[in-house]
């Protein structure tokens, strides 16, 4: 009868689609970006961190990089805890991706310094030689917009300050790139294990801040924050040793610290930057 | 019989056009192929790959898909409704908005305007276009249909007439968006929920666009090219309802192991299992309609490009399924595999049976035969080969992938790095290039027989 009505036919067909679709897609809005998924740390994006959003999506590097760890041993080994839902709850449109032709960017963020960054970016094959990633030189020309940025920051209802406004003045697409690539999983706090990044990080064998007494204040601040857990609040040791001056020549400190010792329950900490760490071997070799 | 007029000129209008975006395509495709190999092919801003890829995808599914469908469509509704299409106007109309829509997509997309939506990636003023796009084609198709001279609709014009709602309701509600500028808008969705809502689409736009109406090309066209009756209606009947019934609950199989909810994961991989059902009810439909008549496999070139496509189909909807599993997806997913599976759905499946319904509409609009039956059989062997090249060496470089990033040393640490596996897959994509090349020059030798079985002298017979 409906082979005969094709009205009916139509009618019959919404239907049936019309099920799946609502049990599929419609209820799970009231499980996703609730109040049980909510992760309190999870922040908007900045003006510039959003700027440098919109970029990776006009470029469409979510064709080559996923944003998604799974909760299964091999993504949380390479690229962190897993992604939880609330962490994205900020994301339109989402970039969990559906290829991996690079490497997971969910929690890239701190993993390098910025000036990998921005070196990766412009020659990628002069930071990891066999790459297929494409160049992108040219986000170091372009300007970005500030007037522009503000309405996205009103469409999306992201708070700002005028001041994150003028700070935008004069920013390249490429700052704004770094900004958001350096902003990605750095929500949640995380300890991470980290192999051999000092080579890209350091680029001096004696630090070019040691004596500095102002650079020693900060580094014994960074280690209030980072090392006292385990090396002692008087850096008398606890399960990781006493941490003596003059035991270590500074570029042997710095990549200690950078790379940390994975095997040997010291982890790295490159995502403390270059500066900071210099900062920290000052500090841990003055006295 | 009566004779009717039908209007055939709008049918080669959509056949020229599709062929001429199915070529853009293909060639985006060898293109984008080799700059996986060859970065240095990248010549920004505007041709690197992250820009050119949703070209390809994008040109191929709705420049190539939709304008073949388009094509083969109304020769079909006209057919079957015994009349002449609704409104000449409007199908003329369609047919430049068509073009003007694609256009528009692939400039927007080469200047970097874009959503990140897969195959949705379109700003919203191309979303606008291909709406509008959508409603003159559903009107006119509907009205023919309705004002039809046969009273029973055969089986291709449910498969129609489900697309065109299916294709309608999906696109609208994943279009939403908030609009900043003239290009640039963002998701009414956010995180989990904008990859639900942006999967289930993508899912069924394979099911509305890449599965109904080549289904219901496929209805028509093999029973005629073998001229024997399909060899079940009841068979039809139910696979018909139970696919578009299931369809729709399986988006998030794409999404296993995210952070969308466990029980929609769940239903999304019981209901992609259980679409084998009414998968292969048309396979089986298709191939028991060969009964007796397998003999054409031989005689009649257009038969093995039903057949192929049909069986590419078939394999298609069991690899889909195994993909839907939660441990195999934890396996394969983001590995190559994926783009083996789906160009086996693309290039295997919709594309042979386009092919095919193209030479037989050709061969029938024009009122003789194919130019040359040689080339067509040549066409056949190349495109062929060059697709299981394509998935064959992409389904051994995913299973790769898949062993290379889950081994572990006894220390627990990984032993391969990202680059390590990346290496080692490369001569994989150089047999996938080498595929594509072998698959162009496949379409190539199409696109010559087709003109030259249009060209000499005018047109003969208007009616077939
Ligand atoms: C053709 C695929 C491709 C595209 C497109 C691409 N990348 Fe990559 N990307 C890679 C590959 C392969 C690697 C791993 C080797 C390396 O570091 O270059 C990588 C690495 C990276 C890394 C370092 C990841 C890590 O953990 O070491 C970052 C950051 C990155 N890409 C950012 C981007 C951004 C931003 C874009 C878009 C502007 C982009 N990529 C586009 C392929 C791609
Ligand atoms: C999670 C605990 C932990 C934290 C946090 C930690 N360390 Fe360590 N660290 C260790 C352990 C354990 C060792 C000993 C490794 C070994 O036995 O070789 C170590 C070793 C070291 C060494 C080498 C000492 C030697 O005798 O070989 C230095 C230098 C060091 N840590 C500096 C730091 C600094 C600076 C920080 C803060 C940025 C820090 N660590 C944070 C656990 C930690
Ligand atoms: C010679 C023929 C072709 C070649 C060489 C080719 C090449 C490619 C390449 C290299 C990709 C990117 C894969 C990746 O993400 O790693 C791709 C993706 C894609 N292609 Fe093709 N392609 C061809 C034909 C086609 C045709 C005819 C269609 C459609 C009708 C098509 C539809 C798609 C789609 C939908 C994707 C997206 C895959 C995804 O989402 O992962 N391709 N193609
Ligand atoms: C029963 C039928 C099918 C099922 C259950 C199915 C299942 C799947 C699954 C699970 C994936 C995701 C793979 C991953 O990323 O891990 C996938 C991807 C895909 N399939 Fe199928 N498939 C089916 C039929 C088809 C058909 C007939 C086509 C026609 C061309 C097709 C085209 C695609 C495309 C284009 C993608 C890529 C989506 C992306 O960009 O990630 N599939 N399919």
């Amino acid at each position: 009868m409906w082979e005969k009505r094709p009205v009916l036919l139509l009618l019959l067909a919404t239907a049936a689609i019309l099920v799946g679709t609502i049990v599929t897609m419609v209820l799970p809005f009231f499980w996703v970006n609730t109040e049980a998924d909510a992760i309190a740390e999870v922040t908007p994006y900045t003006a510039l961190e959003n700027e440098g959003r919109d970029i990776y999506v006009r470029e469409g590097c979510n064709n080559c990089h996923s944003q998604l760890i799974r909760p299964l041993a091999p993504d949380v080994k390479r690229y962190g805890p897993y992604s939880r839902s609330g962490e994205f709850a900020y994301d339109r449109p989402f970039l969990w991706g559906s290829r991996r032709g690079g490497p997971d960017l969910a929690r890239i963020g701190n993993k390098y310094s910025d000036e990998w960054h921005y070196r990766h970016m412009v020659d990628p094959r002069s930071m990891v030689p066999e790459t297929n990633m494409p160049e992108y030189s040219w986000l170091n020309d372009a300007k970005v917009d500030a007037a522009f940025a503000v309405r996205k920051m009103d469409v999306l209802g992201f708070p700002y300050t005028q001041g994150d406004i003028t700070a935008l003045e004069g920013k390249t697409e490429m700052d704004a790139m770094v900004a958001y690539l350096q902003k990605l999983g750095t929500d949640l706090p995380r300890t991470g294990k980290a192999a051999d990044k000092a080579k890209g990080l350091r680029k001096a064998e004696e630090n070019p801040l040691g004596g500095d007494p102002a650079a020693i204040a900060e580094g014994k601040d960074v280690y209030a924050g980072n090392c006292a857990g385990c090396h002692g609040a008087d850096r008398g040791g606890n399960i990781g040793p006493e941490l003596a001056p003059g035991d270590f020549e500074d570029d042997e400190l710095f990549d200690t610290i950078a790379d940390g010792l994975p095997d040997d329950g010291m982890p790295g900490f490159s995502r403390l930057g270059r500066d900071r760490i210099w900062k920290l071997v000052a500090f841990l070799q003055a006295e | 019989m009566e004779r009717v007029d039908y209007n055939d000129s709008i049918v080669k209008g959509f056949v020229i056009w599709s062929l001429v975006w199915g070529a853009v395509t293909v060639l985006l495709g060898v293109i984008i192929s080799f700059q996986l190999v060859m970065p240095e092919l990248n010549f920004g801003p505007y041709l690197t790959y992250g820009r050119l890829r949703p070209i390809h995808t994008n040109a191929g599914i709705f420049g190539w898909g939709i304008g073949s469908f388009f094509a083969a469509l109304y020769y079909i509704v006209q057919r079957l409704s015994r009349r002449r299409v609704w409104s000449d106007g409007l199908a003329r109309f369609q047919l430049w908005f068509f073009n003007a829509t694609i256009i528009a997509a692939a400039v927007t997309l080469l200047l970097g305007f874009n959503t990140s939506k897969e195959y949705h990636e379109m700003e919203w003023p191309v979303d606008l276009m291909i709406v509008i796009l959508w409603v003159i084609f559903s009107v006119n198709a509907f009205m023919t249909i309705w004002k039809r001279r046969e009273e029973t609709m055969y089986i291709s014009l449910w498969y129609t007439l489900a697309a065109l709602v299916g294709v309608a309701v999906l696109f609208l509600v994943n279009a939403g968006a908030v609009p900043v500028s003239l290009f640039k808008s963002y998701s009414i969705y956010a995180g989990t929920n904008d990859a639900n809502v942006q999967w289930w689409y993508g899912h069924n736009a394979v099911a509305m666009v890449l599965t109904v109406p080549p289904l219901a090309v496929f209805y028509y066209f093999l029973p005629k090219a073998a001229n024997t009756p399909i060899y079940s209606h009841r068979l039809s009947i139910i696979a018909f309802w139970s696919l578009l019934f299931m369809y729709l609950w399986t988006g998030a199989h794409h999404l296993l192991w995210t952070p969308v909810p466990d029980w929609v994961e769940t239903l999304a991989m019981a209901f992609s299992i259980m679409l084998i059902a009414p998968s292969w009810g048309v396979v089986f439909n298709g191939y028991l309609t060969m009964n007796g008549q397998w003999h054409q496999m031989r005689d009649n070139y257009l038969i093995k490009f039903f057949i192929a496509a049909i069986t590419f189909y078939g394999l298609q909807t069991l690899q889909g399924p195994l993909q839907a599993v939660r441990t195999f997806s934890a396996f394969i997913h983001y590995t190559n595999w994926v783009p083996g599976h789906i160009h086996m759905g693309t290039m295997g499946w919709v594309s042979m049976v386009m092919f095919g319904a193209i030479y037989y509409m050709y061969e029938k609009m024009y009122g003789r035969e194919v130019y040359s039956i040689k080339m067509a059989n040549m066409h056949f062997w190349l495109v062929f080969i060059g697709q299981t090249l394509f998935s064959v060496s992409l389904w051994i470089a995913g299973v790769q992938e898949g062993i290379m990033w889950k081994a572990v040393g006894a220390d627990g640490s990984l032993t391969f790095t990202f680059m390590d596996t990346l290496i080692s897959i490369m001569p994989y994509f150089w047999i996938r290039s080498l595929g594509g090349l072998v698959y162009l020059a496949g379409v190539l030798l199409f696109f010559y027989n087709i003109y030259k079985t249009a060209r000499p002298g005018a047109a003969v017979a208007q009616t077939a």
